[in-house]
């Protein structure tokens, strides 16, 4: 069971009759990582909850490897402001192996190794919800690895945290991306998309207009829009 | 639906509801039980013959409706016309006559209508009604009620038809009653045992006794087993006999509030 | 028992006929704060969890049906377990056992109401968390009752306040018989009506001192754990 290739064929979607995302294409294939790139409002978050399947398209289709359903199963989502559990971080982290359908005789260990891994093995009895920012965005990570995930999609996991907390997250993120996971990654952090990114597909007003290598993206891109974006400017026009 | 749900999970609870082994339940008065009558006289009887009596306090008249309906096993009350049609009606099996007291008037200490020392309730009734002084009744269809509006017949009078606004129905049990009058300065009929164990007499004070028309029978019925065959018939029975028997004639002569003898036992012999 | 006025006196006496009521007043109501909680709990989750037709009008009914009378339950329950009514040969009028049913079935709709609202709140912060995690339908509706149980727990106080304070149902049902089914509401209305008026004022402090302290350990308890779980 896989969910990549991920495709998205004329995806749309309108809240009411205010369009978010028009007539979307997108193939997101196992590899390096990709960044979805753009200014606020671009439509970056709905795209990625599309992904995930957390919401449905108005219009046009997606499939997951070849299925329609939006069920996940080795597809995980680490949210800008992920929700904690009211309890404790290990409780937490086992909720989510539960879930996953790991066998309870295994979960302490698999528990253990992942809070390690994000290093938060020291605060494993701590209410999850008295974490600070960064350990939360641990948390969730750890809590979406749990699920071995082909894909892990994140959306802007540190846009709200402190330099040290970013680092530490980019370098997980780093070594799950070397590790075979699919990264598809929001941020307008273009530090960020350059230190992480393979490629990056630049959303603007809900249309993508360019997909690209980074490398080909940040030297040559290939739409007004996406110089300004690239130079650092705000971008008003259409 | 919700109440089996209820009621299969309560099952589980062992709330000892089903100790029913030498249990009955017997529907009486207000009066009786809060005389303290029942707690004289039950312990006496369970002495005797092991059986445990649970008592349902309510109006005469309720609580000959709890007995039709089957929720007792022996009624115990003062109202001898609604027994005698109770009966009639093929719910009880025998009327014993048991005891009597008897009806006082009571008012504010300082009788408004003047009627303080009389010995002729349907007189003193008049002067109330001409006064228009504040009655209480009771509303309830208890004995002491029905006893009241029998008083007032004889009296040719019919302030409850008549709605007159110094009347007032209050529909509830008799020490209620009391502090209700207490707080209206109200004119009331009590039965003398709930009058005696009071405890807030203080403003009120008896105005008219000693009339042989305030005369207050109790009698005793077992629930008929052919209406209601899950009656008790036998413990029942040994209530009814117990408490008409020489013995429990003397436990009822010897309770005393304050020295004052609060029933009259009259059982025939 | 209950000689002497002063409530005061009759809890320094010991006096174990007060015990008893006391006694019985809270395991009717606890028991019946079980029952409701075993129907309320799930029933209010489910409706905030599920759409189907008519759900608007279940929850307005559920909302209003908090504001049940007690008399009318009382009569309602008096009437289904009477000798006459329909379950009348289960013989459990003037039980211990009718007085929880009448309680159980006044506070299933608080229960129920409250915890439908609190799930519902819940589950807006939870529910792409939840989904993205593939979390059913039924696990969903655990998760959501745990994770709220701070939450619940004031809901089944609300419900136990109501249970233990009301004295319509269980005066009915229960028929107020002396240490059998007296608790303490039907005692006080009984003191009341003797004209002890002291003694049925210290008997309603007394009722109002242990739901006060129910109430205090109950917000203890959810301090403490509020710092344990946020």
């Amino acid at each position: 069971m896989s969910d990549l290739p991920v495709t998205l064929s004329h995806v749309s979607y309108a809240v009411g009759a205010t369009p978010i995302l028009r007539d979307l294409d997108l193939t997101v294939r196992s590899g390096a990582p990709t960044f979805i790139i753009g200014p606020n409002g671009s439509g970056k978050s709905t795209l990625l909850r599309l992904i995930m399947g957390l919401i449905a398209p108005t219009s046009g289709a997606i499939d997951w490897n070849g299925t329609r359903d939006p069920a996940p199963r080795r597809r995980a989502i680490v949210f800008q402001q992920p929700v904690m559990l009211r309890r404790s971080v290990a409780a937490n982290l086992i909720f989510a192996l539960d879930q996953a359908g790991l066998e309870k005789s295994l979960q302490d260990k698999r528990c253990a190794d992942l809070l390690a891994l994000v290093g938060l093995g020291d605060l494993a009895d701590r209410p999850a919800r008295r974490l600070s920012g960064g350990e939360r965005q641990k948390l969730a990570f750890a809590r979406a690895l749990a699920r071995s995930p082909e894909l892990l999609i994140l959306d802007e996991p540190t846009a709200s945290l402190d330099p040290s907390a970013t680092l530490a997250l980019e370098q997980l993120i780093g070594k799950a991306a070397g590790e075979g996971i699919k990264i598809l990654m929001a941020s307008h952090d273009l530090g960020q998309v350059r230190r992480l990114a393979g490629d990056v597909v630049f959303l603007h007003r809900g249309r993508i207009l360019e997909s690209a290598s980074t490398q080909a993206f940040f030297e040559q891109p290939r739409t007004a829009q996406g110089s300004a974006f690239v130079r650092g400017d705000l971008i008003t026009e259409d | 639906m919700r109440f089996l749900i209820s009621a299969l999970t309560i099952a589980c609870l062992t709330l000892g509801a089903q100790a029913q082994d030498k249990t009955i339940t017997i529907a009486s008065t207000t009066s009786t039980q809060d005389s303290g009558l029942f707690n004289h006289l039950l312990p006496a009887f369970k002495a005797k013959t092991g059986i445990d009596v649970k008592v349902i306090a309510q109006g005469t008249g309720q609580a000959l409706d709890t007995a039709r309906r089957g929720d007792a096993d022996v009624v115990f009350v003062h109202a001898k016309a609604a027994e005698e049609k109770f009966l009639a009606e093929g719910f009880g099996v025998k009327r014993f006559d048991v005891m009597y007291n008897d009806f006082v008037l009571v008012g504010p200490a300082a009788d408004p209508a003047g009627i303080k020392g009389s010995k002729d309730i349907v007189a003193s009734l008049k002067t109330i009604q001409a006064k228009a002084s504040p009655f209480v009744s009771r509303g309830d269809k208890s004995g002491t009620h029905l006893a009241e509006l029998d008083l007032w017949k004889a009296a040719g009078l019919d302030p409850a038809g008549a709605k007159a606004d110094w009347y007032k129905e209050i529909g509830q049990g008799m020490g209620a009653a009391l502090n209700t009058s207490k707080a209206m300065g109200a004119y009331l009929l009590s039965d003398r045992a709930t009058w005696i164990s009071f405890k807030g007499k203080d403003g009120l004070a008896i105005a008219v006794e000693g009339d042989t028309k305030l005369f207050n029978q109790y009698g005793v019925m077992l629930v008929n087993p052919a209406k209601h065959p899950h009656v008790k018939a036998d413990l029942g029975q040994a209530f009814v006999d117990y408490v008409i028997s020489a013995e429990g004639q003397k436990v009822i002569a010897d309770y005393r509030i304050e020295g004052q003898q609060l029933f009259f036992p009259n059982a025939a012999k | 028992m209950m000689e002497g006025s002063g409530a005061l006196d009759l809890v320094l006496s010991g006096d174990p006929a007060l015990y008893a009521i006391v006694r019985l007043s809270l395991v009717v109501s606890l028991s019946a704060v079980a029952v409701a909680a075993l129907i309320g709990l799930p029933l209010g989750g489910l409706i905030a969890l599920t759409r189907f037709r008519g759900r608007a009008g279940a929850i307005v009914l559920l909302n209003a049906m908090m504001g049940l009378p007690p008399v009318v339950v009382g009569l309602a329950v008096f009437l289904l377990l009477s000798r006459s009514g329909p379950l009348g040969s289960w013989g459990l009028l003037f039980t211990p056992t009718a007085m929880v049913m009448a309680q159980a079935v006044l506070i299933t709709p608080i229960i129920a109401a409250l915890t439908r609202q609190a799930v519902e709140d819940m589950w807006s912060e939870y529910r792409d968390e939840l989904t993205a995690m593939g979390v059913g339908p039924l696990q969903r509706l655990l998760t959501l009752l745990y994770d709220a149980r701070i939450a619940l727990v004031t809901v089944l106080l609300a419900g136990f306040g109501r249970a233990a304070a009301e004295v319509g149902a269980v005066m009915i049902v229960g028929g107020n018989i002396n240490g059998f089914t007296r608790v303490m509401t039907t005692a006080i209305a009984l003191e009341t009506s003797k004209g002890d008026l002291p003694l049925a004022m210290g008997l309603g402090l007394i009722l109002i001192a242990i739901v006060f302290a129910i109430n205090a350990s109950a917000w203890a308890l959810r301090l403490y754990a509020e710092r344990r779980i946020g």
